[in-house]
Order: C-alpha cells, then sequence, then structure tokens
C-alpha cells in the first residue's frame, strides 16, 4: 500500500518520460490517458482500505532517510482524514482534464501534455507530504506546470495573467518559506535530536508548542501564503485573469484542485500548529470570508464573461470554506471539508462546461449566446445541474457543505457571534441570482444569434466527462455520510487537540515576559489565564451569541 | 412494520422513478419522446399508486394512532449533528399526502390532454413528477432539513416549470423571480433551523415538540417568527407575494398543481407541522394573522381589477392563502388545514377550468389562421370571451360550481373553512394578548370575504355569461365562435371531480356548534377536528353558540351580498362597462389596486436595480481598479525600486573601484572614531 501511494504520485512522472518517446499526437493523448487512469483506479485501494476509525493518523506512510546530515529533513508521505479526500478528488480530475483537452489544444502537444501530468504528481504531493519541507516543495512544484499552461496555451492576455499568478503565489510562498524554516530551527531545537526538524508527526505533536509571539507571526506568514492561494478577499485579483486566460484544462485544475491547497494548508498547517493565533485571528478572517461570500458573489453577478463569472463564485464558495475552518468547531470543519471537495465537483464541472461551448462558438460572452437550450438539450442539463450543485440546492452537494458550515458556525464559541453566518448565508440567495441569471440569458429566451443555431450538442467523450461529476455531485448530495465518515474521527480529534493545546500555551505564556500587544490579543493575564477561567469564558460566549 | 416502510418507500420512491424513466429516456432517446401514451402512463401511475398506498395508510389510521416512522438512512452526521432520511406517517402528514396525491392524479390526468400537442410533453410529465417526489418529502419528512429538500425541490420544479416555454423571455424572467423570491424566504428559514439545532440540538420533528420547554422564549419568538418570513416566500405572503402571479406564465395545470393547490400551501404546513411550539409565543401569532389579513385584502383588491383570467385567479389564491395565514395566527391550525383542504378542490378546479377555457381560445386562434385570418389576440383575457357557457358546458359548470364555494355560500366547501376561520378570529378577539387588533383582522376578513365573492363572479360572468365577444373586437374574428368546442374528455373529467368536491368538501369539517344546538350535548362532527385534534395545538374556541350563529349568519350575508353585486354588474357580461363604472367610483384607489400597489416596481427601484448597479459600476471597478491596483502598485514599487539600483549596476570597473575605496575609508573612519 504505501508503494501504492508512491506509485500513485510518481506514475505521472513516468508517463512524461514515455511521451519523450513519440511525437505522434495520438499516441501522446493517449499515454497522458492510461497514466491518469491508471493514477485513478491504482489510488481505489487506498480509499476502500483506509482505515475509518484511525483515521486520525496518517496511513500508508512512507518515512525516508533526512536528505541532510543534522537536518530532520525526511522524505514522508501519506494520507490521513484530512488529505484521503483531496487526493482522491485530484486522482478523479486527472483523467478528466486530459480528456477535456483532446480536441481543444493543437499546439505543442508534447508539452502540453507533460505539464498536465507534472501538475498531477505536484499536486498529488502536496495532498500526500507529511513533512514541511517536501510539502513546500510540492507546493512550488505546481506552480510552475500552471505558469506555462497559462502562458503558452492561454487566452490573449495569458502573459499578463500568468506572471501575476505566478509572483502573487510566489511571493506568498516565500514569506511562508522564512516562517517554515524558522518553525524547523524551532521544533529541532525542542526534540534535541536535530538542530531542524520538519516532520510533520512531531510538528503535530501535542509536546510541541509555539509561543505567543511567534506564533503570531508565524501564522501571519503562512496564512498569507494560503489566503492568496484560497484566494480569500482581498488577496483574490489573480484568479479572474488567471481563469479567464487559462486553457479549460488549466482552470477546471486550478478551480478543482489548486485552490483547495490554500484551504487544506489552513486546516492542515496553521490550526494545529498556532491554535492561539487561529483562534485569535478567527473573527478577523470570518470578516474577511464574509467579505468575501458577499463581494464575490456581487461581482459575479455583472460579469459578461461566463468563465469569469464562474472565476468569482469561486471566491464567494470559497469565502464559506474559509469561514467554516475558522468557526473552530467539527460541523462546521467538516462542512468546510466537504465543501471542498464539493467545489471542486462543481465549479470543475462548470468550467468543463464553458470550455466545451468555447470549443463550439470561440467566445464566452453571455450575450453571444441566448436561447441555445433548445439546439444543445443535453449540455442544458449538465449545465443546469452544475448550476444548481454551485447555489447549493439541498439534495446536491452544494447544499451539504454550506449547511453543515453555516449552521456549525453559527454557534462557534471561536467566532462568538452569530452575525457572521447570518451575514454568509446572503450568499445563497446571491448564488441564486448570479448562476441563474447567467443561465437564462446564456440558454434561455429566443435564439437571436444565427451562428448558434448549428451548435452540436455533447458528443459521447463530453458526456463521459460530467456524468462521473454528476453522479457524485447527487452522491455527496444523498449521502454525504460516505464521504465525511473518512475526516470525521480526525477532525474532532483535531479540534478538541488544538484547543486543548491553545490553553496549555497560554498558561505556559504567564510566566513568560511577553510585549504588551501580545498580552492584549491573546488576553493572558495571570487572573485570566487559568484553566477554569479559560473555560468560563468559553462558556460565556456561547451564552451571548445566539440572539445578537 | 417492514410492510409499511416498503410502502412508504413506494409512496416517495415511484414519483421519482417516474421522473427519472420519463427524464432520462426522453432525454437519451428523441423517439421515445413521441410515445405519448406510453409516458402519460408512466407518469400517472407514479402518482396514482402512491394515491392508492396512503388511501390504505388512511384507512388503517385513528385519530389516536400514533405516528408512523420509517428511517431509510442516515443523512447527516458529524460531530453533534445528525439527521436521517426517515418520513413520519400521522394524522397531518396523510391529509396533505391526500391532497397531493389525490389532486395530483387528478391534475397528471388533466395535463395529457392539455399538454398532448406540445413537444416538450416528456419532459413536462418529468418535471411534474419530480415535484410530486419534493412535495411528498416536504409533508412527509420528519425533520426540518428532509422537509426542506422538499421545499427547495419544489421550489426547482416551480421554477422549471414556470419557465417550461424558456424561449420566451417573459416566462424565464417570471422563473427566476420565483425562485429568487423563495431564496428570500428559504433564508430566513435556514437561521430558523440553525437556531432550533442550537437550542434543541435536533431538527428532528418529535425531539423538538417533546420538549419545548427547551427552547428560550426569544429563541421560540425567532424560530416562529424566520419560519414564518420563509412561510410569506414559499406562500407568497406580504411582502414576498409578487412572483406567485407572474409563475402564471407556466402551463396552466402546473398553476392548478404547484401554484394552488399543493405548494404554495407548505407554508401552512409548516406552521401547523410546529403548532406546539407557535402558540407559545403570542408575537409571532398576531404578526402571522395580521400579515394573513392584509395579504388576503391586499391581494383582493388586485384580483378585482384584473382581466387575465390566469392573474385573476393568482391574486385569488394569494387572497387565500391570506386567509389561511389569518387562521394560523388565530390558533386555528386545523381550519388553516381545512382551508387548504378546500382551496385545493375548488381553486384547482377554477384553474384547470381557466385551462380548458385558454385551451379552447388558443383552438380558435389557430383555426382563424387555418381559415387564413391574420388574428392575433390574447386567449387569457376575459375581456375576448363572455358567453362560453353555451360553448363549454362541462367547464361552465364546474368552474361556476367552484367559484360558488370559493364565494364562501352554503353549504359548498369554502363556506365551511371560511367561517370557522372567521370564527376563530372573532374567538381570539377575546384573548388576553392583542385582543383587539384580533377583531381588527377579522374585520378584514369580513371585507375581504365580500370581495372575494365579488371578483370571482365577475371572472365567471365575464367570461361564460353574455356573448362571445371576440368577433366584436378583432376584425378578422369574425367567425370565430364556429372554432370554439368543449375540450376532450381528459381533461372535463378532472373538472367534474374537482367541482363535485368543491360541492361536498366542506362536510369534512361541518362546526360541532351545530349538532351541538339542536342535541344539547357535545358533539363531534367536525371530522377534520377529531382527525387532527392530536397533531395541531388549536386554541379552545370560546364564542358561545349563539355568537357562532351569528357570525354564521354574517358570513353568508356577506357572501351573498357579493355575489349579487357581482351579478347587477357584470351579470349579463358587460365586464369593460361595469369595470369603468368601478374606477370612477374608486377613482385613485382603483388606480392603484389597477398598478398592484407598485410592488415590483417598489423592488425594482430600490432593491435589485440599485444593487446590480452598485455591482457593476461600484464593486466591479473597485475590484480592478482599487484592489487590483494596490497588488498593481506594490509590483511597481518592487520594479522601480529594481530599476533604480540597476543604474548602480554600470559595468564599469573604474566605478566599482571607487565604491569599493569610498566604503574602505567609511569603515576604517568608523573602526577609528
Amino acid at each position: 500500500m504505501e508503494l501504492l501511494l508512491n506509485i500513485c504520485i510518481y506514475l505521472p512522472l513516468a508517463g512524461i518520460a514515455a511521451l519523450l518517446f513519440t511525437r505522434n499526437e495520438k499516441a501522446i493523448k493517449w499515454i497522458s490517458l492510461v497514466v491518469t487512469s491508471a493514477v485513478f483506479l491504482l489510488s481505489l485501494p487506498l480509499l476502500f482500505n483506509f482505515d475509518i476509525a484511525g483515521s486520525a493518523t496518517a496511513q500508508y506512510l512512507t518515512v525516508g532517510e533526512p536528505f541532510l546530515n543534522g537536518l530532520d529533513i525526511k522524505y514522508i508521505v501519506g494520507l490521513d482524514g484530512l488529505s484521503l479526500l483531496l487526493f482522491m478528488l485530484t486522482t478523479l480530475f486527472g483523467p478528466i482534464v486530459i480528456l477535456s483537452s483532446w480536441n481543444s489544444i493543437t499546439k505543442h502537444l508534447t508539452g502540453y501534455y507533460a505539464m498536465l501530468l507534472l501538475l498531477q504528481t505536484a499536486s498529488l504531493g502536496v495532498f500526500a507530504s507529511l513533512d514541511l519541507i517536501v510539502f513546500y516543495v510540492f507546493f512550488e512544484l505546481s506552480l510552475i506546470p500552471m505558469y506555462f499552461l497559462i502562458g503558452i496555451w492561454g487566452g490573449k492576455g495569458r502573459i499578463h495573467a500568468t506572471i501575476k499568478f505566478f509572483i502573487y503565489t510566489l511571493v506568498g510562498s516565500l514569506i511562508m518559506l522564512i516562517g517554515l524554516i524558522y518553525v524547523g530551527y524551532d521544533a529541532g531545537s525542542f526534540f534535541n535530536d536535530y538542530a531542524f526538524s520538519t516532520d510533520w508527526r512531531f510538528l503535530s505533536s501535542s509536546e510541541y508548542q509555539v509561543g505567543l509571539v511567534e506564533q503570531t507571526w508565524l501564522f501571519l506568514a503562512f496564512a498569507l501564503a494560503f489566503c492568496i492561494k484560497v484566494p480569500l478577499f482581498p488577496f483574490h485579483t489573480w484568479l479572474p485573469y488567471a481563469h479567464t486566460e487559462a486553457p479549460t484544462a488549466g482552470s477546471v485544475v486550478l478551480a478543482a484542485i489548486m485552490l483547495k491547497v490554500g484551504t487544506y494548508g489552513l486546516l492542515r498547517f496553521c490550526l494545529p500548529l498556532f491554535p492561539n493565533a487561529f483562534i485569535e485571528f478567527a473573527p478577523y478572517m470570518a470578516v474577511l470570508a464574509v467579505i468575501g461570500i458577499i463581494y464575490g458573489a456581487l461581482v459575479a453577478m455583472v460579469q459578461k464573461d461566463v468563465k469569469k463569472l464562474v472565476a468569482y463564485s469561486s471566491v464567494s464558495h470559497l469565502g464559506f470554506v474559509v469561514l467554516g475552518l475558522f468557526a473552530f468547531n467539527t460541523i462546521a470543519v467538516q462542512g468546510a471539508l466537504i465543501q471542498m471537495i464539493n467545489h471542486g465537483l462543481s465549479t470543475g464541472a462548470l468550467f468543463l462546461i464553458v470550455g466545451m461551448i468555447y470549443d463550439r462558438r470561440h467566445t464566452r460572452m453571455i450575450k453571444d449566446f441566448g436561447g441555445i437550450a433548445k439546439v444543445i438539450p443535453v449540455f442544458a442539463v449538465m449545465f443546469m445541474i452544475s448550476t444548481l450543485a454551485s447555489i447549493g440546492l439541498p439534495g446536491l452537494n452544494g447544499f451539504i457543505g454550506e449547511f453543515l458550515i453555516l449552521n456549525g458556525s453559527f454557534h462557534s464559541e471561536v467566532l462568538g457571534s452569530s452575525v457572521f453566518t447570518i451575514l454568509a448565508a446572503t450568499g445563497v440567495i446571491l448564488a441564486a441570482v448570479y448562476m441563474l441569471w447567467m443561465y437564462q440569458r446564456v440558454m434561455f429566451g429566443p435564439l437571436k444569434n444565427e451562428e448558434n443555431e448549428d451548435l452540436v450538442d455533447l458528443n459521447a467523450r463530453e458526456i463521459g466527462l460530467l456524468v462521473p461529476l454528476v453522479i457524485f455531485m447527487v452522491w455527496i448530495g444523498i449521502r454525504p455520510v460516505d464521504f465525511i465518515q473518512y475526516s470525521e474521527a480526525q477532525i474532532s480529534q483535531l479540534i478538541e487537540s488544538s484547543k486543548d493545546k491553545s490553553v496549555a500555551v497560554k498558561q505556559n505564556a504567564i510566566q513568560e515576559d511577553l510585549p504588551e500587544w501580545a498580552n492584549t490579543l491573546y488576553d493572558v493575564t495571570p487572573e485570566l489565564a487559568s484553566e477554569e477561567l479559560d473555560n468560563e469564558r468559553f462558556e460565556e460566549n456561547e451564552n451571548s451569541e445566539g440572539l445578537k | 412494520m417492514e410492510s409499511a416502510t416498503l410502502l412508504v418507500a413506494l409512496i416517495v420512491g415511484l414519483p421519482l422513478l417516474g421522473f427519472l424513466i420519463n427524464g432520462l429516456l426522453g432525454l437519451a432517446n428523441p423517439g421515445f419522446r413521441n410515445r405519448k401514451t406510453l409516458i402519460g402512463a408512466i407518469a400517472n401511475l407514479s402518482v396514482f399508486v402512491p394515491f392508492l398506498i396512503t388511501c390504505y395508510f388512511f384507512l388503517n389510521f385513528t385519530s389516536e394512532t400514533e405516528p408512523l416512522i420509517s428511517t431509510f438512512f442516515t443523512w447527516i452526521e458529524t460531530g453533534s449533528f445528525s439527521v436521517d432520511i426517515a418520513y413520519q406517517i400521522d394524522q397531518l402528514s396523510i391529509v396533505m399526502m391526500l391532497v397531493v396525491t389525490g389532486v395530483g392524479s387528478l391534475i397528471h390526468f388533466y395535463s395529457i390532454g392539455y399538454m398532448w400537442h406540445d413537444e416538450g410533453y416528456w419532459k413536462f410529465f418529468a418535471y411534474l413528477n419530480l415535484f410530486i417526489f419534493a412535495m411528498l418529502n416536504l409533508v412527509m419528512g420528519n425533520n426540518l432539513l428532509l422537509l426542506f429538500l422538499g421545499w427547495e425541490g419544489v421550489g426547482l420544479c416551480s421554477y422549471l416549470l414556470i419557465g417550461f416555454w424558456y424561449t420566451d423571455m417573459a416566462k424565464s424572467d417570471a422563473a427566476n423571480k420565483a425562485f429568487w423570491y423563495n431564496r428570500i424566504g428559504d433564508f430566513a428559514f435556514l437561521i430558523a433551523m440553525f437556531l432550533t439545532f442550537q437550542s434543541v440540538g435536533s431538527l428532528n420533528f418529535q425531539t423538538i415538540l417533546s420538549d419545548l420547554s427547551a427552547i428560550p422564549a426569544d429563541y421560540k419568538f425567532w424560530i416562529g417568527f424566520l419560519m414564518l418570513v420563509g412561510a410569506t416566500g414559499k406562500s407568497a405572503q406580504i411582502p414576498l407575494f409578487v412572483w406567485l402571479p407572474d409563475a402564471m406564465a407556466g402551463p396552466t395545470s402546473v398553476s392548478a398543481l404547484i401554484h394552488a393547490a399543493t405548494m404554495v400551501t407548505s407554508g401552512i404546513y409548516l406552521i401547523s407541522r410546529m403548532s406546539p411550539m407557535f402558540v407559545m409565543s403570542p408575537e409571532v401569532m398576531i404578526i402571522i394573522a395580521v400579515i394573513g389579513a392584509l395579504t388576503a385584502l391586499v391581494a383582493a383588491t388586485i384580483a378585482l381589477t384584473q382581466n387575465d383570467i390566469k392573474r385573476v385567479l393568482a391574486y385569488s389564491t394569494v387572497s387565500q392563502l391570506g386567509y389561511m395565514f389569518l387562521a394560523l395566527g388565530s390558533g386555528a391550525f386545523t381550519a388553516a388545514i381545512f382551508h387548504v383542504v378546500t382551496h385545493a378542490f375548488f381553486k384547482a378546479c377554477l384553474f384547470l377550468g381557466s385551462g380548458s377555457v385558454i385551451h379552447a381560445m388558443e383552438h380558435v386562434e389557430h383555426g382563424l389562421h387555418e381559415d387564413g385570418k391574420a388574428a392575433h389576440f390574447d386567449p387569457q383575457d376575459m375581456r375576448n370571451m363572455g358567453g362560453l357557457k353555451e360553448y363549454m358546458p362541462s367547464t361552465y359548470w364546474t368552474f361556476l360550481l367552484a367559484t360558488i364555494a370559493i364565494a364562501g355560500i352554503p353549504p359548498l366547501a369554502g363556506f365551511f373553512s371560511k367561517d370557522e376561520i372567521l370564527a376563530f378570529a372573532f374567538s381570539a378577539g377575546f384573548s388576553e394578548f392583542a385582543g383587539p387588533l384580533y377583531f381588527f383582522v377579522w374585520g378584514i376578513g369580513i371585507v375581504t370575504a365580500f370581495l372575494t365573492a365579488f371578483y370571482m363572479f365577475r371572472l365567471t360572468f365575464g367570461t361564460f355569461n353574455g356573448e362571445f365577444k371576440l368577433p366584436n373586437r378583432i376584425a378578422d374574428a369574425k367567425n370565430a365562435a364556429k372554432h370554439l368546442h368543449e375540450s376532450p374528455f381528459t381533461m372535463t373529467f378532472p373538472l367534474w371531480a374537482l367541482g363535485i368536491l368543491s360541492v361536498i368538501g366542506g362536510f369534512l369539517g361541518v362546526p360541532n356548534f351545530i349538532a351541538e344546538t339542536f342535541t344539547h350535548q357535545e358533539a363531534h362532527i367536525n371530522l377534520l377536528h377529531n382527525w387532527l385534534h392530536n397533531v395541531n395545538a388549536d386554541f379552545g374556541m370560546t364564542l358561545s353558540h349563539g355568537v357562532e350563529w351569528t357570525l354564521m349568519i354574517v358570513s353568508i350575508a356577506i357572501a351573498i351580498a357579493g355575489s349579487l353585486v357581482a351579478y347587477r354588474m357584470y351579470g349579463s357580461g358587460a365586464t369593460e362597462e361595469s369595470d369603468a363604472k368601478l374606477a370612477a367610483r374608486f377613482g385613485g384607489l382603483y388606480e392603484i389596486w389597477k398598478q398592484k400597489y407598485s410592488l415590483d416596481e417598489i423592488y425594482e427601484g430600490l432593491i435589485s436595480k440599485p444593487l446590480v448597479r452598485f455591482s457593476d459600476k461600484g464593486l466591479a471597478v473597485f475590484d480592478m481598479k482599487f484592489v487590483d491596483g494596490i497588488v498593481n502598485t506594490v509590483g511597481g514599487i518592487v520594479r522601480l525600486f529594481g530599476s533604480l539600483t540597476r543604474y548602480i549596476q554600470t559595468g564599469v570597473a573604474s566605478t566599482y573601484a571607487l565604491a569599493l575605496v569610498i566604503g574602505v575609508i567609511i569603515v576604517i573612519s568608523i573602526l577609528i572614531l
């Protein structure tokens, strides 16, 4: 099984090697398809053999030797409840993005498919790695193929878009790298064995604590990188450019997989490593999340380009995820995790659909369409289901995530106010407004544009791409337990242990001489920091929230 | 119990199966779309069999039977939150299921004829079955979340069916409008669920209602109030009712099923279901009553100015739903459900009747075109009609019966339910909390009763009495009358079935005091009260028999007065002349009614247009210029800094040497000093 996990991650690299031996276009496509399909099939046993009860500990663990003497940087990969579904989502999208490019990409095929395969390895590696440095390497590695995908196979403004995407993300991750190195030395000295350690199993253990002052800076450094990636308002402006210029496959991977790295990073690293900062900054993050939800929806509403509209809708949807994470209770975090999957499925499907219509008409402007539901009925149905999933219709996947996030955040002790939830829930109304309005203008009404009269409905390949996604939309909508069970144990444990850790850190901080701002921020005074009083504070919050 | 679970699965599952078969086969195989008999049979059986099973449950239930819970699987479970896909069959859900599947079956049958020539026939039946599935989830779910699944599901079907003829942008606009206004209500419903879960820890009806003391009083108010807001969306009450009249853009059988008989009564069902909680917050109760009364009045005044036959019925529906809310707010939950049932009969009958008329008028237009005449007219405008009773006797008689029923003339169905509602409202006037307001609400109910009789007879007379007006209105339509004909059997049969139910439906709820007056002992002849007394938390009736008799006589007098005035003005079919007289009599007020209180314009002008403009000219520009501008500025500064330092990098060795010397001098001087 350990081997299988590694095969899944690196098989795409072998695929790239194979691509170098042929110049035949058909062979290139088929090799890519076979490789990604094989990865998907090989990843299934990882799902079926996963020990749900023990989801809190990483499974299929590979632990390598330290790369360098004296530095505890090891190749560690494995899957646990947080990463399993995202890993599976990535393998599922592998063959889908290859097939989506089948006829629409005509130049530099070898390079294109090599980039997609490289992206696959990088994305899988990001989710599987359990060493901070290894994570960082995969995190950065995923930028490179995306940079080229947008820059070479993108639309007219591709250069500006790809540079903005690349530099913006890179700036964030470089700041994270500084924080990461600090954590490595800090942990190394803490565990004494090494001068430097990034082994996630040590870092996430309950003994390892980061002091309050350090937590603040480190949290901000990590969170900045991840928030740019999410992207959280106001760090989102690279996204509309990247999405509109990227080729379909690029947009799909970007939306379905890469954006999730941001929210995944917040959950995986920021929450357990810096619990005090996570809790104290939660209301501020929630403010940004709620602004993102409403702002993204309103800006999406007035977009004239369908793809840009979907891009802004991502800002809105991922605002929900961030809100759920910072609500810091099992219900909301579970909701956030499943919503990452949901957003991947429905937005992935929407980008595929936009790509299909673009392939036919070479335009994505809403005004160029209208009334085409009659001409391409199967397309209309697929588009409608994805739209409904995206606006959170009960019975489809989006509702499950939104409901859990909102329900959990409504009585979140950490956020301390249900106003966040109430404001966020208006996003549910706005989503219906912008999505259905767009759908109407594209699909309904009289057929105005003559060029649309001869549109061809979806072919078997295109239907085949979308059907698996639709199946999962319905499946998650009706039986979400089949999916959220994988992370249930881990998340409730994670929340509890991080809460305990935050209390412990605070108690230790009493003896230290903290700067004034840290005392205020974390509310550390000798009287208040005792454990009983701290618990009381939680209860107070519980009582005073609700009907504000 | 096993077999009961199987039967429940069939009730819910068959409509879903019908949807999947017709929907998927129709989508995948264009040849299948022409097998109309087969499609119709599948769709009809998918509703009729559940109706039979529901009847079986009904016959095996008494008013004392414990609720039957069928749990299928866990839907969502995480942390302390858990809900099941589980259905609850009890007296209340059986009443609703009978209405949904019973009236649903009749309307499915009607649609075979009505939609036969439509190219979207298969799709229509798929949607209709999906609607029944969602509606059954709504009335059978044993928890709020499953109810909500049905709640949004029926909203989706409503959206799909209003916009069924989507090539017409106006119809598609109406569909969007319906979905959006409903979503506003759903937003409130969601918050109500969060509050419920926060205070009870469960969304299960039985758990919530078994220990209401667990819910703090202010929570009860907010949960109740937010559910009410949710209900004003779905059940078209002030301030969210404006979507329903536009929803008439859908095929007429949809208007009958979804926008009159079933979906729009969801809000009434929800509040009845939660009635033990609602009665504990009198503030919410009076708000419900006032909203209901105002809606009833406002919609009735609009109804009497409209000329589109379906729009009159739509406003009439809003008005009747207002009565139901008035009942809920007066603690007459059973009376509200009673009115749901009788309204389902007579309003479905009226809508199907109007469909029959529209069908005939469209046939006339079609016939004229075949004659080579270029006649274009609105087949729903009653000013083009008149005198149809000669040509369409079945439609006329059933329409008339239903009109008498809705007007509240005894002993037809509407009389009993409306009378009970008004009696309870009057009775609530004696309660300690907000008594005078309840009298006021009762007064509005009486005025509206007059208006109801008036506008309904105006509609009936205008459509069926006098002479056929079309030939005189349009030059090319001289021989239009020869194309008029009665609708086929598949359409007239449901009309008669519903017409008869409109006549006898009222005997479900004959007030007890009638028997008590004669027998001088306690009587229980009100079947619906007997049936629901364990489920609904009705207020007690405080009135003496004398007062009840007086109220009943008042409401009979009012109904007859309204009908007579309408007969005098419109009996000869002189619609336009009499409308002009009305307009002259009421002046500015009439104009307000005719403009529908300008609510659409107000909402558009105050909310939707400013919001779109703000997003378009404000936020979107702000996003590109300011938010992205900052990013670009930061990038620009870095680049500027880079390009400045570039000048130092001259590449000339002597410059570097000079810098080196200067550096050394500085360092040395620092060390020395």
